[in-house]
């Protein structure tokens, strides 16, 4: 029996086992999740008389297993690093973005730096004002990492740094990472920095040391690449991710592209993902890569605000 | 040929040998030089040691151009570094006989330039401390190492295609130097593997040549035709290329072409080889450039005249960038005299003659690093999405003294090598020049 929670949730995705194998593993994973312990030796038969513990899963179901089986362990780098490069088990990620609504009021920014502990000029995601033609009138653009399902990064990466994970999310793992940015170069989005210089929290990090934790990418490190996460911590404890979160303006939609369901993080309201986007004619960005992104766009149709000022050229 | 005897001219070998073992060994301008050298790389060494400390903060690059002069200077490298396999490689193969004198110092060369290659990469890496992670978790989808593997394979390659022809002359200088210091003398004798002149063991290094510059002409192309999908595996305009690969790999044989001419005319001078390092042999490697400039004109033609017609909007962008933007000066400067120029006037035999080739190749050489400079650098500049709310020098890419430093470093650190390994052995194959001429012509093929 596998004793650590990477290995149980590898199985279950394999969805071989019976129904009650299914749920003692998820309530493994959840005791991992919620209280932040991981079983170890755990068997199989269990006395009746035994007590049992309720333990909230990733996927929020409650199950319950015997408390002797539970063993509590820190929380260690090398268990944040192996859940971290797996992901959640049974969920597919996806972003929807309104451009009609998005008035750059730059919360998603701030949230998102605040959270990843960035430099101000560091950007995991940066609004642009967008002009497709000259006839038509510019727009504003939140650009996230796309979390693309055929990711041109993560072929070129020499060691593994920068991965996919089965929930679709894009990671960087910046112990691993040797800063060749050849990840760089190949995004056509210009989603990747670089810590050209040392990280903004620096102080931070020297006062208060603290476990490395791929699914935030902090502390952040210099000479590495990071990049947009969808705030895979956050995710995993149920909660959207910050830039969906921070948005005063309900641009963002997110949600499992299995249960066909997104969440704007503004209203809280959840809506059918595919009826969202075939109503309001959703895109991907640059289609014609092939990168097959996880993140949608809504066209600026109808716009709830005011046209931003042109931007100087399209490409600068 | 498997059966071939070798015919020494005993009186040629003396007189070959007195010749070119007269400027062999450390003497004191050679030391002043190395000392030279040593402390203007020391000067460069301090530099990279501020950017390790600080982070690539010090040099120019940032998030839209991350890739900038170091990249540039790798490929360079890489490039000079390939006219081992030409010379050796290819002209040899083909046969041709005047290409003897000059085999050795186009490996010296190659070496040089393959080894500093390695070194250059390294500098560019923001945890330079975590190299061997390509190792222990390399994956074999990214070109990195693909290019780690080959950049490597030459290098052993081209430094046993230099040590190999090395063994029967070492032989034969152990008993003309007597007044060379002792280690030099124990080098030597470790270094010839008790070499007799036997046939058998002639035999034996003509086979191993053989494979080895075979070998040697995949391993070439293979290493800059990966460098060049380093650059041509992503989407941008400028780089998303189909004749990257041929078109890097014409462009080595220029650059290192370039690279012997001037090694050539300063051994010629220096070490007083006239008699061997000829007239004749400027015209034949004039010849050579030229028509490796031709091809590489042609290649040219074809890189930068199909995307300037269909003018598709991003390939625009980087044309106007290239033809009248912000790098024109530096694409038509290296395009006309690094080029153009050159190829034109190299059809007129003065203009093979020794100094003027000189000139030709030292304008050649230097057309091709900006060119490097040109392939990597604007393209980086004009990515799909537009670069905002980014402070102004984040756009635009303007190297730093530490990142001219470095370069200089790894430029200088190349030429300690070629002058240690000029210096230590001889530079001119000895046996290979004294045999008689009937019998070498089947040598190898």
């Amino acid at each position: 029996m596998g004793s650590d929670s990477r290995k149980n949730e590898l199985d279950s995705s394999k969805g071989k086992n019976s129904r009650r194998d299914f749920m003692r593993k998820l309530g493994l994973i959840g005791a991992a999740a919620s209280t932040g312990a991981v079983v170890s030796g755990f068997t199989p038969i269990a006395d009746t008389n035994e007590e049992y513990i309720k333990v909230l899963t990733a996927d929020n179901k409650l199950v319950e297993i015997p408390k002797s089986q539970v063993k509590k362990v820190k929380l260690d780098t090398e268990v944040l690093q192996s859940r971290g490069r797996v992901g959640l088990a049974g969920k597919r990620w996806v972003m929807v973005i309104d451009l009609a609504k998005c008035r750059n009021a730059r919360e998603c920014i701030k949230g998102c730096q605040e959270h990843h502990h960035l430099h101000p000029y560091q950007y995991h995601i940066n609004t642009l004002v967008m002009q497709d033609n000259p006839q038509s009138a510019p727009y504003n653009m939140p650009k996230p990492c796309m979390h693309c399902d055929n990711p041109p990064c993560v072929s070129v990466c020499p060691v593994d740094a920068t991965f996919k994970r089965q929930d679709g999310i894009v990671l960087i793992d910046n112990e691993r990472c040797i800063g060749c940015r050849f990840c760089m170069a190949a995004c056509p989005y210009s989603v990747r920095v670089f810590n050209w210089e040392k990280p903004f929290r620096e102080q931070l990090y020297q006062e208060e040391p603290m476990e490395y934790d791929v699914e935030a990418n902090v502390p952040q490190r210099k000479g590495t690449v990071t990049k947009c996460l969808f705030s895979a911590d956050c995710l995993r404890g149920g909660e959207l991710p910050t830039c969906v979160r921070s948005c005063p303006n309900g641009v963002f939609y997110f949600g499992d592209q299995n249960e066909n369901a997104v969440t704007n993080g503004t209203t809280r309201q959840t809506v059918v993902l595919s009826e969202l986007l075939e109503k309001n004619a959703g895109y991907r960005l640059m289609e014609e890569l092939g990168t097959k992104p996880r993140v949608y766009y809504l066209p600026p149709k109808d716009r709830v605000f005011d046209t931003p000022e042109k931007p100087d050229s399209h490409h600068s | 040929m498997s059966d071939h005897n070798i015919k020494i001219d005993k009186k040629k070998l003396d007189k070959i040998a007195t010749d070119v073992l007269k400027p062999v060994g450390f003497n004191n301008a050679f030391i002043n030089w190395m000392l030279f050298l040593t402390m203007a790389l020391v000067a460069c060494i301090y530099a990279y040691v501020i950017q390790y400390n600080k982070g690539l903060i010090v040099t120019g690059m940032r998030d839209t151009v991350s890739w900038g002069m170091y990249i540039a200077n790798f490929v360079f490298f890489v490039a000079t570094a390939l006219v081992g396999m030409l010379i050796s490689g290819v002209i040899g193969l083909l046969g041709y006989q005047w290409i003897k004198p000059i085999t050795r110092i186009a490996e010296i060369i190659a070496v040089a330039f393959a080894a500093v290659a390695g070194l250059v990469i390294v500098s560019d890496m923001g945890r330079p401390e975590r190299l061997l992670n390509v190792f222990l978790y390399g994956r074999v989808q990214s070109p990195i190492l693909w290019d780690v593997t080959v950049v490597t394979t030459y290098l052993v390659i081209s430094l046993l295609l230099y040590l190999l022809p090395l063994i029967p002359d070492l032989a034969i200088a152990r008993g003309r130097m007597p007044h060379a210091p002792k280690w030099q003398l124990k080098l030597y004798e470790l270094l010839s593997f008790n070499w007799t002149h036997h046939p058998k063991q002639y035999k034996l290094l003509f086979s191993a040549t053989r494979l080895l510059i075979i070998l040697i002409i995949p391993t070439a192309f293979a290493i800059h035709t990966v460098t060049s999908w380093l650059l041509a595996v992503n989407s941008r305009s400028g780089w998303d290329s189909t004749i990257f690969g041929p078109y890097f790999l014409t462009g080595a044989f220029v650059t290192g072409m370039a690279a012997v001419i001037i090694a050539v005319f300063f051994f010629r001078n220096n070490y007083k080889l006239r008699e061997y390092l000829n007239e004749p042999l400027f015209d034949k490697m004039g010849k050579l450039l030229e028509f490796v400039c031709v091809i590489y004109f042609y290649f040219n033609l074809n890189e930068f005249v199909v995307p300037a017609y269909k003018m598709k909007e991003f390939d625009a962008i980087h044309i106007h960038e290239l033809f009248a933007g912000r790098h024109a000066v530096m694409f038509w400067l290296s395009q006309i005299f690094g080029l153009l120029i050159p190829m034109i006037v190299l059809l007129w035999k003065p203009f093979r003659k020794p100094l003027p080739l000189f000139l030709i190749a030292l304008f050649v050489l230097v057309g091709a690093w900006f060119k490097r400079y040109i392939i990597v650098i604007p393209t980086m500049e004009h990515p799909f999405l537009p670069i905002q709310f980014l402070p102004g020098e984040w756009v635009i890419y303007q190297p730093t003294v530490i990142e001219g430093a470095v370069t200089i470093g790894s430029i200088i650190l190349g030429i300690m090598i070629i002058s240690v390994l000029a210096k230590l052995f001889p530079i001119i194959p000895i046996w290979e020049m004294a045999e008689e001429d009937e019998e070498t012509k089947t040598k190898i093929i």
